[in-house]
């Protein structure tokens, strides 16, 4: 039994942006560059009310783009202050440019990203588009199933950014409205507890540090490019440990454990249904029903994406008869979703890999329900029968498409 | 005389009931503005001012950006493309350039224009390309629930000051007029019949025309700022803040303090973009 202080914890309702919003007010930041976005317009909202009301003492500025709000986080962040903004969908678009710049800074921003579906055509629903485009941009990535599992993310996103066998900006990731405007039973922490966890910020360099002066972002040619982005994908690679350790470390001040895959039912099932953040848990109801019956199935939801853990969704795989992978998200190239191919790959080396599928389903939001994950686990059943099942399809498309001339 | 719809010589003195029913998309009905809106208003001046012009509806291509007042051209049954936030005029800039014969119009917020797509904003105006701008103002970001836009006035309540705006408003149309536009006018969404006639001098002029309308939110910003229900926010804000330009041209300088002044600002003469762009190519290929 471990002999660490569990910390007094405080059983509410919140919705999944109530959450968040007040984790960050328990953290505190420095800085919160912040422009107004469905649907996670409501994480900033109710954190301003946090700093009018002198719960926090953050610089929250109120910028006039997406674009400027991450540059505030960069500009605050290069200076030593912890930083951090909420965004969805076309702000994280928008941001896309200065992704890449914090990254390569190599500054420990937070951004909760409420997934919503990118445009065109415009929708304000759910899918995971907007964060597996920015999949390659050197942020690690968290998803959360649940309001709980969103609060202790945000929370622990601080620790693993701010390693310093780390030093990477991170986006905590929950489903836009079936997450974000859920009211879920949820135990909060106490602020000391917080406080005590994430601890004080103190940057191993800033610009405000003035004996010690330096330079970010600056030109860097043929002789010293490679190397640096060498040293970010190796802090990129290292940050794997160290998600596990604060996983572990949460939960020894909260009692809540996370690693880097949640397996459901997985030691024993024949067939696996591998997907991220809320649909799981649709996918897991529809694991119980199939249980009851005596059917061997489970699920395979991986927390961390980026950085992706292939050797931990290798070994979790192995030895399966099936698997399906639900894609949020599709890579437009024919090809089927960017978890699927990355969830194939991480299998190829693997002497006893399953058969895999992929199936896209939820864009913008259409509904993704018990019988759809039923059909779904129905088709992998007959793949691990040795039936031909087609590689990759859309599954659970709205009825009122309108067909554009050719398509 | 025939019985075809022809463009009505002289405006503003039809007496029965205006027929918008040609301009609009009945399916995509009723719209999803909030009861004591101004844009409803807004879009229908904007419609009796493109009547009296006479423009057919394939002739005009209508872009927006993202907001309240961008969801226009989801209901007129023009050429229309609902964009990005703050973007709308650099598509604009496209469809006009592409097809120099169409009526460009957009349809922007006071967020959505001076915010993000400020820099979209002043460039469009410095170029003095053919399009009519309309920016429905109403000094907040209505569609993501009333944070603090560009225009707000100091002192004024959103969900981002609370305590009121630390910061200096936009004058959007002296931005306008500084960065180039040709036509630069103001109206309210309380004076309809003014607008419409402000609207359509916008349309007809040609290069950048730029028409600020203050057109306040009751869902957001009135609530947050005390007033008491639709009319008495009208009131205050559009009817009893706003001068037009001959009665502040009559009145001393004490007796228009404080009050924003409506009508056509500025009208200049200069070269439109597509014709500049002709210019140049009749003088590179020698023609």
């Amino acid at each position: 039994m471990s002999t660490a202080k569990v910390a007094k914890q405080t059983a509410t309702g919140l919705t999944g942006n109530s959450a968040v919003a007040y984790a960050m007010m328990q953290i505190n930041p420095d800085v919160c560059g912040a422009y107004p976005i469905t649907p996670s317009t409501t994480v900033i909202e109710e954190f301003s009310s946090y700093v009018a009301d002198g719960r926090v003492d953050t610089g929250l500025i109120t910028v006039e783009s997406e674009h400027s709000a991450m540059s505030a986080c960069i500009g605050a962040a290069s200076a030593g202050a912890r930083a951090m903004s909420a965004t969805s969908s076309q702000g994280l678009a928008l941001m896309w440019e200065m992704l890449y710049i914090a990254s390569g800074m190599r500054l420990p921003i937070v951004l909760c990203d409420v997934n919503r579906a990118l445009s065109a055509p415009i929708n304000i629903h759910c899918d995971h588009s907007d964060t597996m485009g920015a999949r390659d941009s050197g942020w690690i990535q968290l998803y959360s199933e649940t309001v709980q599992e969103a609060y202790d993310n945000m929370i622990q996103a601080v620790r693993i950014a701010e390693d310093k066998r780390v030093q990477l900006p991170i986006m905590v990731c929950l489903d836009g409205f079936i997450t974000s405007h859920s009211i879920e039973n949820i135990e909060l922490l106490d602020d000391e507890s917080v406080q005590d966890f994430v601890g004080e910020y103190k940057p191993e360099r800033s610009l405000l540090d003035v004996d010690n002066p330096l330079t970010l972002g600056a030109t860097a040619l043929q002789d010293s490019y490679m190397p640096l982005k060498h040293q970010q994908s190796n802090a990129m690679k290292a940050s794997k440990e160290v998600v596990i350790e604060i996983g572990k470390e949460f939960g020894e001040v909260s009692g809540r454990s996370y690693g880097l895959l949640e397996e459901y039912d997985l030691d024993d099932a024949e067939v696996a249904i591998v997907v991220l953040s809320s649909s799981a848990g649709t996918v897991k109801d529809a694991v119980d029903k199939l249980r009851a019956e005596g059917k061997k199935v489970g699920v395979l939801r991986p927390r961390l994406f980026r950085p992706f853990p292939h050797k931990e969704i290798a070994k979790a795989l192995s030895g399966k008869k099936a698997v399906c992978v639900l894609d949020r998200a599709d890579s437009m190239d024919g090809f089927g979703g960017p978890l699927f191919k990355d969830i194939r790959a991480a299998l190829y080396a693997d002497d006893n890999r399953p058969k895999i599928i992929g199936r896209v389903f939820g864009l913008g939001g259409a509904d993704f329900n018990v019988d759809n994950a039923l059909d779904v686990i129905g088709e992998t059943i007959k793949l691990a029968a040795g039936e031909d099942v087609e590689l990759f399809r859309y599954i659970g498309e709205g009825q009122n498409a309108q067909t554009i001339a050719g398509c | 005389m025939t019985t075809e719809a022809t463009a009505r010589t002289v405006p503003y003195k039809e007496k029965k009931p205006f027929d918008y029913d040609p301009y609009l998309r009945q399916g995509k009905l009723p719209h999803i503005w909030c009861a004591g809106c101004g844009h409803g208003i807004v879009l229908k001046s904007l419609l009796r001012a493109i009547d009296a012009l006479g423009w057919k509806n394939d002739d005009i291509s209508m872009v927006s950006g993202i907001g309240c007042s961008s969801r226009t051209p989801g209901y007129v049954d023009f050429n229309t493309m609902h964009t990005l936030h703050g973007r709308a005029f650099a598509f604009a800039t496209g469809v006009k350039f592409a097809n120099p014969k169409l009526n460009v119009i957009v349809t922007t917020g006071d967020g959505d224009a001076l915010a993000i797509g400020g820099n979209h904003f002043i460039h469009a105006a410095r170029r003095n390309m053919d399009m009519t701008i309309l920016v429905y103002n109403n000094y907040i970001y209505g569609m993501t629930s009333g944070q603090g836009s560009p225009t707000m006035p100091e002192g004024a309540v959103s969900t981002t000051s609370r305590f009121g705006s630390i910061e200096p408003p936009f004058d959007t149309c002296e931005l306008a007029k500084t960065a180039g536009a040709t036509f630069v006018a103001r109206g309210t969404a309380f004076h309809a019949q003014e607008l419409e006639k402000t609207l359509y001098e916008a349309l007809k002029h040609k290069g950048t025309s730029v028409v600020d309308i203050l057109d306040s939110c009751p869902t957001y910003y009135g609530r947050f700022n005390k007033h008491k229900n639709v009319s008495e926010m009208m009131k205050s804000i559009e009817k009893d803040g706003t001068i037009s330009v001959a009665q502040a041209a009559k009145l001393p300088p004490e007796k228009t303090e404080g009050k924003i002044v409506r009508g056509i600002l500025h009208r200049a003469e200069r070269l439109e973009y597509c014709d500049g762009y002709q210019n140049l190519l009749d003088r590179v290929q020698n023609k």
